[in-house]
């Protein structure tokens, strides 16, 4: 009851806003090429439905393909940050800087090396979603309470023990902050890849769209990728909670 | 207090120290030493306090007799302590509580035995046996978060006990607790230690603390520390806080102040 509760502004705006845009475009008498109908997008999502779906779990399965690995590789380079501190001082700064490099520039380069099938798209993915899972987690080995590490070797823990009861769930939190922003960036990466090319995808849908000047499908197309973000840091979310949720937030 | 007089028995005379330290130099600089050339011995079954002003490295002599850091010169001998990979395995009690929050209050106090390869079930259950003793029953399954500061020390003082063998080392542990809250809990350690008789050596620099607790309190005088000067706290247990008020605490206390510099030696009380 109180979730609901605290959810409903929320909702309420969300709801203001549609009635807003609806009304703005009949008011205005808003091209539809320009912004359409919010009526006629979801009329447009009713029609594709079928087409939607397919493009929707594709796209999804790039996001969540690359996720995945971004997960796997970031956390292990935080793990090989935290144990070898030579690793700290090269690895950990190249990772950093590396953000300084516009991933969008270097996305085509991604379609060269992959190709235009799936690999490409899951490649920009894990560009836009490796740095956050990666710096996070090992900012969170990072971050652990030393006396809590000196209080364990002092009843002899040994360093496996050390990082799986204290490194390791210390870092817990600052993981999922990463996964957090990793997740709802992903669906950004997924539909760059699919742009630089591709044959299906909701970011192909878009695309395809917006070159027939179909404004209603490309809005549909965006408000499905956008609750797609949406939803997978909300999936993001919960694990955490199942995860952390005893802990004080 | 009571007409009843009661002279201190000697504690599991065994003639075998709890602790030993002999010759101990270490310094975070070179030329100026913390510690040089200390012994110190604590007899085993005994409630030993240091008493010093805060920056002489107390926090510091812990961790070298917890083999946390090695000293330059000199040695620590614990009996019965087992020489792990880390540091020995004592009883380690650090000024704050450090629980794990993402561990429950039983899961915290298991962690030593855990550590020392018990299976978790067993150490869980050893630890569910204790808890009432402690003043902890029906904590079992609460998160750190959700203790008192007092309640949290007293968890940490039990993952202590249960991780050492017979020598705990308690650094200032009630420092950052309210006078009231530290008061119930020194009470509460007294209890606690006349049932288990561990050989504990307790730092601290509230002198009216150390004489409650203590057998004999040890005073470092002056930086670097060489030698501490023990002296024999003779009064009667059980002690409580009718303790404090009595003749011979206040002697006591007198003498230590006077060893601290803080006060003239024309305040009375014996001769040092």
């Amino acid at each position: 009851m109180k979730q609901v509760k605290d959810k409903l502004p929320i909702l309420l705006f969300i709801l203001l806003l549609a009635a807003l845009w609806e009304l703005s475009t009949i008011v205005f008498h808003i091209p539809a090429y320009i912004v359409p109908r919010l009526s006629d997008v979801f009329a447009a999502m009713g029609r594709h439905a079928g087409l939607l779906g397919k493009h929707f779990v594709l796209t999804l399965g790039e996001a969540l393909l690359g996720l995945a690995i971004s997960v796997l590789c970031g956390v292990m380079s935080a793990i090989w940050i935290e144990s070898s501190s030579l690793a700290r001082k090269t690895i950990y700064p190249l990772i950093v800087a590396s953000q300084t490099i516009p991933i969008i520039a270097l996305s085509p380069i991604m379609v060269m090396w992959f190709g235009y099938e799936i690999g490409s798209k899951v490649a920009v993915v894990i560009l836009f979603t490796f740095f956050p899972v990666a710096v996070n987690t090992a900012d969170g080995f990072r971050a652990a309470d030393k006396e809590i590490g000196e209080l364990l070797r002092s009843m002899g823990a040994g360093r496996a023990q050390l990082f799986l009861k204290w490194k390791l769930p210390s870092a817990l939190p600052s993981f999922f902050t990463g996964l957090k922003m990793a997740a709802a960036i992903s669906v950004g990466g997924a539909t760059l890849g699919e742009w630089l090319g591709g044959e299906s995808g909701l970011g192909v849908y878009t695309k395809r769209a917006a070159n027939m000047l179909r404004g209603d499908d490309v809005f549909a197309g965006v408000l499905l990728l956008s609750f797609m973000g949406i939803a997978l840091f909300i999936a993001a979310q919960i694990i955490e909670r199942l995860v952390l949720g005893h802990r004080r937030a | 207090m009571s007409g009843r007089t009661i002279t201190p028995e000697p504690r599991q005379e065994t003639g075998l120290p709890g602790l030993s330290v002999q010759g101990l130099t270490y310094g975070f600089e070179s030329d100026k030493p913390l510690f040089e050339g200390l012994d110190l011995e604590v007899p085993k079954g005994q409630f030993v306090s240091i008493v010093a002003a805060s920056g002489m490295g107390k926090t510091t002599l812990f961790r070298l007799l917890a083999g946390l850091l090695q000293p330059e010169s000199g040695t620590v001998t614990v009996a019965g302590a087992a020489e792990g990979p880390g540091g020995r395995s004592i009883g380690y009690m650090p000024q704050r509580d450090c629980l794990m929050p993402w561990r429950t209050v039983q899961d915290n106090a298991a962690i030593g035995l855990e550590l020392a390869g018990m299976a978790r079930r067993e150490a869980r259950r050893k630890v569910l046996e204790l808890l009432p003793e402690l003043g902890l029953a029906g904590t079992a399954s609460k998160y750190p978060h959700e203790l008192s500061g007092g309640m949290r020390q007293r968890v940490s003082f039990l993952r202590s006990l249960l991780a050492g063998g017979e020598l705990l080392l308690l650094d200032e542990p009630f420092s950052a607790l309210d006078a009231m809250t530290r008061s119930s809990l020194q009470q509460w350690l007294l209890e606690v230690w006349e049932k288990h008789r561990k050989t504990i050596l307790f730092i601290t620099h509230d002198i009216d603390e150390a004489l409650l607790l203590s057998d004999q309190v040890l005073v470092a005088a002056s930086a670097p520390i060489r030698k501490l000067v023990p002296m024999m706290v003779d009064l009667p247990r059980p002690r409580t806080y009718e303790t404090t008020l009595a003749e011979n605490f206040v002697y006591l206390k007198r003498r230590i102040l006077r060893q601290l510099g803080r006060i003239g030696s024309s305040g009375g009380g014996g001769d040092e």
